[in-house]
């Protein structure tokens, strides 16, 4: 007699059930089932709150050192897929080999004539062509990735943040085509092998979405600086740009600041002083 | 009606075996691609929409040229296109089935595809494009098989048709108006971030629309005993003629404001697709050989001597086919992403398996049009004699 | 269509309907495994929803949880008795995997047994699991 689990009988149960069509959804309510008090949604108390969040650039004060180490610290605690990345071939045979083309990118470092193609000029001081731009996403207040996308997974937070939600994205890219910065990026393929060391305290992606920088949306809600700040050394500051207090308003305040294709209306809300 | 298709010639079934392996092909290589990723393709941060977007957007157009039969007689009562309109509707029926299996292929979660219904975001052109595109659809099936039913009973379509058959027109329309929205909306896209987007998509599809029907009325005219008509033919002939040459003229106009005004954002995509850019030039001999071919088609059509010509008109047809299809097939899409944003040049070029499944898309495409077409005309054969 | 046709049909229709009680009945069953609490779990003894709605309703749990924190930033969940958890599956002490140390033993098990492949661990790694 054939040995089997109840797997196997699901297995057979499932394929027959095929065009009776998917059972209906479970409906979950927020209450538990002897009717006793309603369970509640609610922020961490620790929580870092702005009415709109924005990021300001000192770009005098980084170096290439500083800017590897910002991508570094971002990048490693997303667990964005690394693919120069030597993959353990043990644990994933079979890897194709890689193009990179198709990188990942959440933060990186671009030269002035590239972070600010509308602002080329032939006769820019010298040093403009030598400091390293950090360039991201805007989290734009009019932002046209959000616009486009056609499930909402790309949205706009009520404090600013625009944020994806990778469960819901059906990978169409129009958000790509949409964003005028390129500041995001498609999971061409299973990041898996290229993540040197997984971070747990972080989702990695499936294969099939879109993603990009999402201000450490994570972190913020714990009441920690984003992973950028940190590993900038004073060269970045994020804060809420809506009051007029903050740290991020009088760096406005007191200097000349200029922001990626400002003339393209979508409000970005990374500000760069240079 | 449907078993008309089950009964053909040696010729017939040789044909639909060899969509079949077609189709075969491209579905091993489109499983690849569905374990694997988009990864196959050649598509790259950069450039994150390609052949089969571009694909899409052709043959949107294709659909949409079905229109330029279905108005001359609907609307003006143009008695010689009444048996060649039925042609028209299979055509976009068939082209929109295309045009869905690309969107399909394209998506790198194609199982969470109906998230879009799940989610409607009315602020998305997507969404919209999803409505016509699937309404027009709708339309041109159920209008097609109605009237082709009516016909073969010999009696008067029903009169519900008529209403669907005026609605199907802003439909087409529609389609690829919200097709050239999806593009000339964005705001950082020089190259599609123009006004006559909308009406350039038009015209080329009026264009290359009537020029695959007329090709296909000389493949019918070869294999059936149905005569589509040649003076039908003719009519459809100077629609081309008169489309593709506003197509070139709407091409001009960009080429104008885009050199004049000089503004760098709008110029580079034209100068990588015309003249290269930096060195990088890989579908300038595409986009010169295309606009050839357009204008040389235009020119046999205008001269009515050529184009009553029966062996020539074909072939002008042909040339502008092809030269609408890297128009926009090649040039439209990866020009709009080249250079990038942060002005970095990727080029693109589609990789094999890329191509295998385009494909067998279109085999799934013609696979639909010959037994829409079967049907049609083995029904006219049987009333007209 | 005869009519012997139309009823050979239906005979072979709910022969195939009922093809999982058939290889049922040609094959034996296993028991079903019960899930065993391990780690902070075993102490706690109190989760997010009594142990009936839990094993019945994880899953729209979930899919609330993640709506609440990926579009609305609500992460902390406090459930009707009163304890309050951070609404993650893997990210933390007070998460799912952080109490149910043992996820083969706990989620695995009845996963297995029923034949389900949630893709959820594809990106919600399970921390034990990264050396
Ligand atoms: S920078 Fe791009 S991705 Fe970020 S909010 Fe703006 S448009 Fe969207
Ligand atoms: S790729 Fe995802 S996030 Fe981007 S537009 Fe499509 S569904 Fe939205």
């Amino acid at each position: 007699m054939m040995e089997k689990s109840r797997r196997s009988f699901l297995k057979v149960a499932g394929i027959a059930a095929i065009g009776l069509g998917a059972a209906p959804a479970m409906n979950f309510a927020a209450s538990d089932s002897q009717g006793s008090a309603a369970a509640v949604k609610a922020k961490n108390p620790d929580a870092l709150h702005a009415e709109r969040w924005g990021m300001v650039i000192l770009v005098k004060k980084i170096n290439d050192k500083i800017a590897k180490q910002i991508t570094h610290a971002c990048h490693t605690q997303h667990n964005v897929p690394d693919f120069t990345h030597e993959v353990d071939t043990q644990k994933f045979p079979d890897t194709r080999p890689v193009n990179h083309n198709q990188e990942i990118k959440w933060i990186w470092k671009e030269k002035f004539h590239y972070a600010f193609p509308d602002k080329e000029d032939e006769f820019l001081n010298e040093k403009f062509h030598h400091l390293p731009f950090m360039v991201l996403c805007n989290h734009c207040k009019n932002a046209p990735c959000v616009q486009a996308c056609p499930t909402r997974a790309t949205f706009s937070r009520e404090d600013g943040i625009v944020i994806m939600d990778y469960h819901r994205c059906i990978g169409c890219r129009f958000c790509m085509a949409a964003c005028p910065y390129g500041s995001r990026s498609f999971n061409f393929r299973d990041p898996q092998p290229f993540i040197a060391e997984t971070d747990p305290d972080f989702p990695t992606r499936s294969k099939g979405v879109v993603e990009k920088c999402n201000l450490c949306a994570e972190r913020l809600a714990k009441g920690e600086q984003p992973h950028c700040v940190e590993a900038a050394e004073g060269a970045i500051v994020v804060g809420d740009l809506e009051d007029p207090a903050s740290e991020i308003r009088k760096l406005l305040r007191e200097n000349y600041s200029i922001r990626r294709k400002q003339s393209l209306g979508t409000e970005p809300s990374v500000y760069y002083i240079v | 009606m449907l078993e008309i298709a089950t009964k053909g010639t040696k010729n017939y079934w040789l044909w639909i075996a060899f969509l079949l392996i077609v189709i075969g092909a491209g579905t091993v290589a489109y499983l690849d691609q569905f374990f694997n990723g988009l990864m196959i393709t050649g598509m790259s941060r950069d450039v994150s929409w390609g052949f089969y977007i571009a694909n899409f957007t052709f043959l949107v157009g294709v659909a949409a040229g079905g229109v330029m039969v279905v108005i001359p007689y609907y609307l003006h009562d143009y008695e010689k296109f009444h048996r060649i309109t039925i042609l028209g509707e299979f055509l976009a029926v068939a082209s929109l089935v295309m045009c869905l299996l690309f969107i399909i292929v394209d998506l790198g979660q194609p199982v969470r595809m109906l998230n879009v219904l799940l989610y409607p975001s009315p602020k998305s052109m997507l969404f919209y494009d999803m409505l016509v595109l699937n309404g027009y659809l709708f339309l041109n099936i159920v209008i097609g098989w109605k009237v082709l039913e009516a016909e073969r009973n010999q009696v008067k379509p029903p009169a519900w048709t008529k209403p669907l058959i005026y609605l199907s027109i802003p439909f087409a329309i529609g389609i690829h108006t919200v097709t050239a929205y999806l593009y000339c909306g964005l705001p950082g896209r020089g190259y599609w971030l123009t006004a006559i987007l909308a009406p350039r998509f038009l015209a080329s599809a009026f264009a290359a629309g009537p020029a695959f029907l007329i090709i296909l009325c000389y493949i019918i005219r070869k294999f059936t005993k149905f005569d589509p008509g040649w003076e039908a033919m003719q009519t459809l002939s100077k629609i081309v003629c008169y489309a593709v040459i506003a197509n070139l003229f709407f091409f001009l106009c960009e080429v104008f404001v885009v050199y004049y005004s000089g503004i760098p954002g709008h110029q580079t995509h034209l100068q990588y697709l015309l003249f290269g850019y930096h060195g990088y030039n890989a579908l300038v001999p595409w986009m010169w050989s295309g606009f050839i071919l357009m204008a040389v088609g235009a020119v046999f059509l205008v001269i009515p001597k050529l184009r009553n010509n029966y062996i020539l008109l074909p072939v002008a047809c042909a040339m502008i086919f092809f030269g609408a299809w890297i128009d926009k097939g090649m040039g439209m899409i990866a020009g709009g992403f080249v250079p990038s944003p942060l002005h970095h040049v990727t080029e693109y070029m589609p990789t094999l398996q890329e191509i295998i499944i385009t494909l067998g898309v279109y085999a799934a495409g013609f696979l639909v049009l010959t037994i829409l077409y079967k049907l049609a005309t083995q029904v006219k054969e049987e009333v007209g004699g | 269509m005869t009519k012997n046709m139309i009823m050979g049909g239906l005979a072979v229709f709910v022969l195939a309907v009922l093809s999982p009680f058939w290889f049922n009945m040609v094959t034996t069953t296993q028991a079903a495994p019960e899930p065993e609490l391990l780690g902070p779990a075993k102490e706690a003894r109190k989760c997010v929803l009594d142990k009936y709605d839990m094993r019945a309703n994880h899953m729209s749990l979930l899919d609330e949880w993640r709506d609440a924190v990926v579009r609305d930033a609500d992460r902390i969940y406090v459930a009707a008795n009163g304890k309050s958890f951070n609404m993650s599956l893997s990210t933390g002490e007070n998460s799912c995997l952080g109490c149910h140390a043992d996820k083969a033993k706990f989620c695995d098990s009845c996963h297995t047994y029923t034949s389900v492949d949630p893709y959820c661990w594809e990106c919600h790694t399970n921390p034990k699991e990264i050396e």
